[in-house]
């Protein structure tokens, strides 16, 4: 009760700040040293004899904001797909760190170790409620038998509510998640991966299907993550790519086309012709 | 607060407790304390009958935690059942002694038959009834889990995953027919004597028979009740909404579908050895493919996804099927097909979704 | 057992006789999937062909004894030599009840070299027990039948009855007869008979006045196979020669031979020839027997696994077009293919003067009535759970289970035998040791003819390319213009009406009856997993892989543990390929 209270007095931006800044949970075992916290070299997958990725190599700074964008079949969420462990490279390196190789290891692994996705399609527990949604996705044991046994104390329930305060589904916190509109099950997916609090997080489309004003929350959302958290937001809008990128990544037929700030890469003249010539 | 969690948050759940509580308490004193001639008797037969009900309450309900929560459809599940009734069958067999048609102290009659002349290893332990109940759960279990290491770890999910079952089962249905597996082949186990002492036939150890499986039935829904409502519960049922979700949230759903698994053979294998001193025999016709599935049907009738559910939906189906294989025998086949096409087109919810959505609807009004 | 069509079939069947009265024959139908061994018999037509020579089997204690000690016949057989007066062929034959065994013997052995063209007849009632001399004066010697008696020397038909007794032989004099007969008929005009009698008189003994006969007979044969036989005796003769050089000689000329008493003849020298030599030579000629034979036998085992590949081809294929295309689960699959048998039976039924053809007609008309139910089950249940695999499962587990009782209460819970005409009995007899049946070869090629079809309605019609499209994206299709409910209904159609197809084939294997389907389905969609879903081809290789796998693990393991193998087997497969032999790659979809 005194959360829900307190939380009325704190401004959102308050609110943000907090989480943003919260330590993000990782594996101890990570070590960025060098200042790059992903490392894919090299990397190609191959399905049915077409390359959705083609000798791809691509580095993601500590603490960096990264776009990737890239035309319709250019290997955007094939490469997702191999930093999290869903899909397996022909060939190539992929380290989380200077240590972690993500390729030795399984989905919940490599999710234990920090990397949290957002799904281009919004992904949730729709027969479970908004509130169990947030429980589920929570940094915590997540071992079976723990799990079994598992009570949530008054800090866990604290955090649950601030998150279900910023992505405002205070109200809707009994709601079956499958009930939610689009929009509000886009929001309830970032408010997991809050929850989850990786130190990478992958953002698919993160605004497909949100108003205006939600749009601009969101921008508002990533951008302050980034720094304690690196980020790579994957989007086809550019006005939000605009509002939100220092860097950008242009990936084309597998393979990285261009990278730079906004300006550059409008300016690129192989990025332009990708975009328009086809 | 465990009891709010248990119980008062599932109000079906909580009727069919008490019905199940006064059914324990009033069918043993119908039968022993009134008088047959008595409108109130309860008829031994029916004692036995519905202890048998009661065991298939159980195994629904360990289908129903696996089908209902965690989206895994088990068509082999007849197979943990008939595994746990096959330990108590073993048990009971070694009890019979010297009482054999051959009568030897310690071969079964099936094994003189066969000229062998000594127990083998797998049925040494057998005569102790601890030994015995240990291997009603720990055989199931362990199938359960080599299985379902093999087929979780390899994503074998949906219809694979029942085929694969169904396979299995029909599989163990072979093994157990021929001879030399020991287990009595094509007629199985049967001419029991005793259990614990108590004769078999007596109607005291029908009623305790009958306690036993509702008590068991009361106990594996609380426990079922326990594990649905535990985070570990959620995370199933997340599994079964978006799996890959799961896992990208750092959960090993492999262990998770595993375990559940595991402990549903088990819950099938304790239902199979109460089923097995109450009907008298057990046989390779329960690893059948169709009875399997059958039993599908009782949790997809009763309504998958609620524990009280699929406990209604096996007392439903097997009472139907009892009245149909005496009246109409050659029509039952056909009831029970009807069955399958019409819970799954017209009530996905079952019978109990039925209930529920009539008292939705009296809400809304 | 024999019929016209296939006239060379009775020669192979005599070298069969031998095979099968010699050795343990493989008892379990190669073709019938494991399981079914208990409770379905096989047709009698199918066993016809291998069931029927077995029991004409020459007494097996005779031609064991031939086999294993050659020299004990010499004797009795070279009566020849005592002198006997010269008789006409009618006064021989009238002699022929009376004296010892022995005497009769030497009588049988002039009555042979008279040339009588009567001969082998009366000779050949004498060894079956049907000559008989009638109680009259002058006696009569009279051949039954079965059901008159004929006159030995005028061929006149005795229609009364008349008192007669039976003309005893004995065991001894039995071979004798058959040695004589053999003798006789090497002459024949027809080859089959030649070459029966040289396979007679390879296990009735050598002697020399055979060997004479058969080089004689060697000096003007024509017939390639009927000089072979010829040469393998004379050299399983030369076996017993004094001269070492000639055993080795016999030996060179018996490396290929398959016959097991070859083998037989051949052990025993290796093990108690004098001559070194001849007993190395005859032990690697015993190898290279041996591994004749193995290959011979792995033959064998490669075909009836193809031949259970077939089958589980024409049960998985229309399985791999609804489950495999559609992604539809079918567990009615099987009860279409036992509609498909059903068909056959009915068709039979109807038209019992064209057993020939009723097959023939079968397969369009179990396509049409397997189809039709398919559409119906598609239209009445299936279009309501699309995107609902389980729910899918469970109804059309119902609708299996209604379409079984339906079979039960209109025809009978019982079994049906299906016919198989002429043309699909009887067996093609490679040589000694591997024979192969009709039956088994046609639906070998059937079942690929049935594949190709299917191929080239996916890949190069119209319907195909709608089917595909609707697969792949049913909105885009849909937008397209293609009527997904349609195609779906004719998809449907099309794997129900091959499953119908493979009812008719089915038909001609096992016996029809309402669990038919069930025995069918488990394999079928174990074929269509490990081949991989979606891929024809992969169905094709997954059927013929554990067919074969099936087969040549079921001698060493037998039937149900091999199925428990291969069940296992494909458990563990699927931990390395998850998705079959040939899976369909693609971007792994959303969640």
């Amino acid at each position: 009760m005194s959360t829900e209270q307190s939380g009325e007095v704190r401004t959102e931006a308050d609110r943000l700040e907090d989480l943003a800044h919260r330590p993000p949970a990782f594996s101890p075992a990570l070590d960025t040293g060098h200042g790059t916290i992903l490392y894919l070299e090299d990397v190609t997958v191959t399905f049915d004899g077409f390359r959705a990725l083609n000798g791809l190599s691509l580095y993601i700074d500590d603490g960096e904001l990264r776009c990737i964008i890239g035309p319709n079949g250019a290997g955007k969420t094939t490469m997702m797909d191999v930093i999290t462990g869903r899909t397996r490279p022909d060939s190539g390196t992929v380290f989380f760190g200077q240590r972690i190789d993500l390729l030795r290891q399984r989905e919940h692994e490599i999710a234990q170790e920090g990397i949290g996705r957002k799904f281009q399609k919004p992904t949730v527990f729709e027969e479970l409620s908004v509130f169990e949604n947030l429980e589920l996705a929570m940094a915590a044991d997540k071992r079976p038998w723990v799990t079994l046994f598992a009570r949530l104390t008054a800090a866990q329930r604290e955090r649950i509510h601030e998150v279900l305060t910023l992505i405002r589904l205070t109200d809707q916190r009994r709601r079956l998640a499958g009930a939610l509109s689009h929009g509000q099950k886009q929001w309830l997916e970032i408010g997991m991966l809050l929850m989850q609090n990786p130190r990478l997080l992958l953002v698919d489309e993160p605004v497909a299907g949100m108003t205006g004003e939600e749009t601009e929350r969101t921008a508002e959302l990533l951008v302050s993550l980034a720094g304690a958290h690196s980020v790579v937001v994957v989007e086809h809008d550019m006005a939000f790519v605009r509002s939100i990128a220092r860097r950008v990544t242009v990936l084309h037929q597998g393979a990285v086309l261009a990278e730079g700030s906004m300006d550059q890469i409008q300016r690129d003249r192989r990025v332009i012709e990708v975009y328009l010539g086809d | 607060m465990l009891a709010r969690r248990l119980l008062l948050s599932d109000r079906g759940g909580m009727i069919v407790l008490a019905l199940l509580l006064l059914m324990t308490i009033l069918v043993p004193v119908l039968n022993l304390m009134v008088p047959p001639e008595s409108p109130w008797h309860v008829s031994t037969y029916l004692v036995t009958l519905l202890g048998k009900f009661l065991t298939y309450a159980l195994l629904a309900l360990a289908v129903d935690l696996i089908w209902g929560y965690a989206g895994i459809l088990s068509l082999g599940h007849g197979a943990f059942f008939a595994l746990g009734g096959y330990a108590m069958g073993m048990y009971l067999m070694r009890q019979i002694g010297t009482r054999g048609v051959y009568g030897h102290p310690e071969l079964p009659d099936f094994m003189v038959f066969l000229n062998w002349d000594s127990l083998p290893w797998y049925w040494w332990g057998f005569d102790m009834f601890w030994f015995a109940m240990l291997m009603v759960v720990l055989v199931p279990g362990l199938l359960a889990l080599v299985f379902g290491w093999l087929a979780f770890r390899s994503r074998v999910t949906g219809v694979y995953f029942a085929i694969i079952t169904q396979a299995l089962t029909f599989a163990l249905m072979l093994a157990f027919f021929r001879n030399e597996m020991g287990f009595g082949g094509n007629n199985g186990l049967t001419d029991f004597k005793d259990i614990l002492g108590f004769s078999i036939q007596a109607r005291e150890t029908r009623v305790g028979l009958f306690v036993a499986s509702a008590i068991a039935l009361i106990l594996g829904y609380l426990a079922c009740r326990y594990i649905v409502t535990s985070r570990f519960g959620r995370v199933v049922v997340a599994i079964r909404d978006a799996e890959n979700r799961v896992r990208f949230s750092g959960y090993r759903v492999e262990s998770y579908k595993l375990w559940l698994f595991v402990f549903s053979a088990m819950l099938a294998g304790i239902a199979g050895a109460l089923y097995v001193p109450q009907v008298g025999i057990i046989n390779p016709g329960e690893f059948s493919p169709l009875s399997s599935i059958e039993l599908v049907v009782w949790v997809a009738t009763g309504g998958r996804g609620t524990l009280y559910g699929a406990v209604t939906g096996a007392f439903v189906v097997n009472y139907a099927k009892t009245w149909f294989t005496t009246a109409y025998p050659e029509l039952w086949l056909f009831a029970l097909g009807a069955l399958f096409v019409l819970v799954t087109l017209l009530l996905p919810r079952g019978l109990v979704g039925l209930i529920r959505r009539r008292r939705r609807e009296e809400d809304d009004s | 057992m024999t019929h016209p069509h296939h006239p060379r079939l009775a020669r192979w069947l005599c070298t069969l006789i031998l095979i099968l009265g010699a050795g343990p024959v493989a008892s379990a139908d190669p073709l019938q999937p494991a399981g079914l061994e208990s409770d379905e018999a096989r047709t009698p037509a199918v066993l016809d062909s291998a069931a029927a020579p077995a029991t004409l089997t020459l007494v097996p204690g005779e031609q064991d004894a031939a086999a294993a000690d050659p020299h004990s016949l010499t004797p009795e057989t070279l009566a020849v030599s005592e002198p006997a007066p010269v008789l006409d062929f009618a006064a021989l034959v009238a002699r022929l009840p009376e004296g010892s065994f022995r005497e009769r013997a030497a009588i049988a052995v002039s009555i042979a070299e008279t040339g009588d063209p009567r001969a082998v007849e009366v000779l050949g009632a004498l060894l079956e027990g049907q000559l008989e001399v009638s109680r009259e004066t002058p006696p009569r010697i009279l051949i039954r039948t079965a059901d008159t008696q004929v006159d030995a020397l005028s061929g006149e038909v005795w229609s009364e009855s008349v008192q007669t007794a039976r003309v005893p032989v004995n065991s001894p004099l039995r071979g004798q007869l058959r040695a004589l007969i053999a003798r006789l008929n090497l002459s024949h005009p027809e080859t089959r008979v030649r070459l029966d009698a040289v396979d007679r008189l390879m296990t009735s003994g050598s002697a020399a006045p055979l060997v004479d006969l058969l080089g004689a007979r060697l000096l003007v044969e024509e017939d390639a196979a009927v000089r072979e036989a010829i040469q393998v005796t004379l050299a399983m003769v030369d076996l017993q020669a004094g001269d070492a050089q000639q055993r080795l000689g016999a030996i060179a000329v018996l490396r290929g031979a398959l016959a097991p008493e070859v083998r037989a003849a051949v052990t025993r020298v290796a093990e108690i020839d004098p001559d070194e030599q001849v007993r190395a030579a005859a032990g690697e000629a015993l190898d290279s027997i041996q591994r004749r034979l193995q290959w011979y036998g792995f033959l064998e085992n490669l075909f009836f696994g193809l031949s259970l590949g077939s089958v589980l081809l024409l049960a998985a294929v229309g399985l791999a077009i609804t489950f495999g295309v559609m992604g539809v689960i079918n567990m009615a699959h099987g009860e279409l293919i036992m509609i498909g048998a059903y068909t056959t039976w009915l068709i039979q039924l109807a038209l019992p003067q064209h057993l020939e053809y009723s097959v023939l007609i079968a397969i369009p008309a179990a396509f049409m009535v397997a189809g039709l139910v398919g559409i119906a089950i598609e239209r009445g249940v299936i279009r309501f759970l699309y995107g609902r695999p389980l729910e899918t499962l469970l109804a059309t587990f119902g609708i299996s289970l209604i379409l079984q009782q339906a079979v039960r209460s209109l025809f009978s819970p019982l079994n049906r035998a299906v016919a198989s005409p002429d043309w699909l009995s009887g067996s093609l007899q490679i040589n000694p040791v591997l024979s192969i049946t009709y039956g088994r070869l046609y639906i070998l090629v059937f079942s690929l003819m049935v594949f190709v079809a299917l191929l080239i309605v996916l890949k190069r019609t119209d319907l195909g390319l709608k089917v595909r499209a609707v697969s792949q994206n049913r909105a885009m299709a849909r937008a397209l213009g293609v009527r997904a409910g349609w195609v779906d209904a004719l998809t449907f159609g099309l794997g129900a009406g091959i499953a119908g197809v493979a009812g008719v084939a089915l038909s001609q294997l096992t016996n029809v009856g309402p669990n038919l389907g069930q025995s069918y389905i488990i394999d079928s969609f174990m074929v269509v997993v490990f081949g991989g879903v979606g891929n024809l081809w992969g169905t094709l290789v997954g059927a013929m892989g554990l067919g074969v796998l099936n087969k040549f693990m079921e001698p060493y393991l037998g039937a149900v543990l091999a199925k428990i193998l291969v069940l296992i087997f494909i458990i563990l497969f699927i931990q390395k390929r998850p998705r079959g032999l040939f899976p369909q790659k693609g971007r792994a979809a959303e969640t």
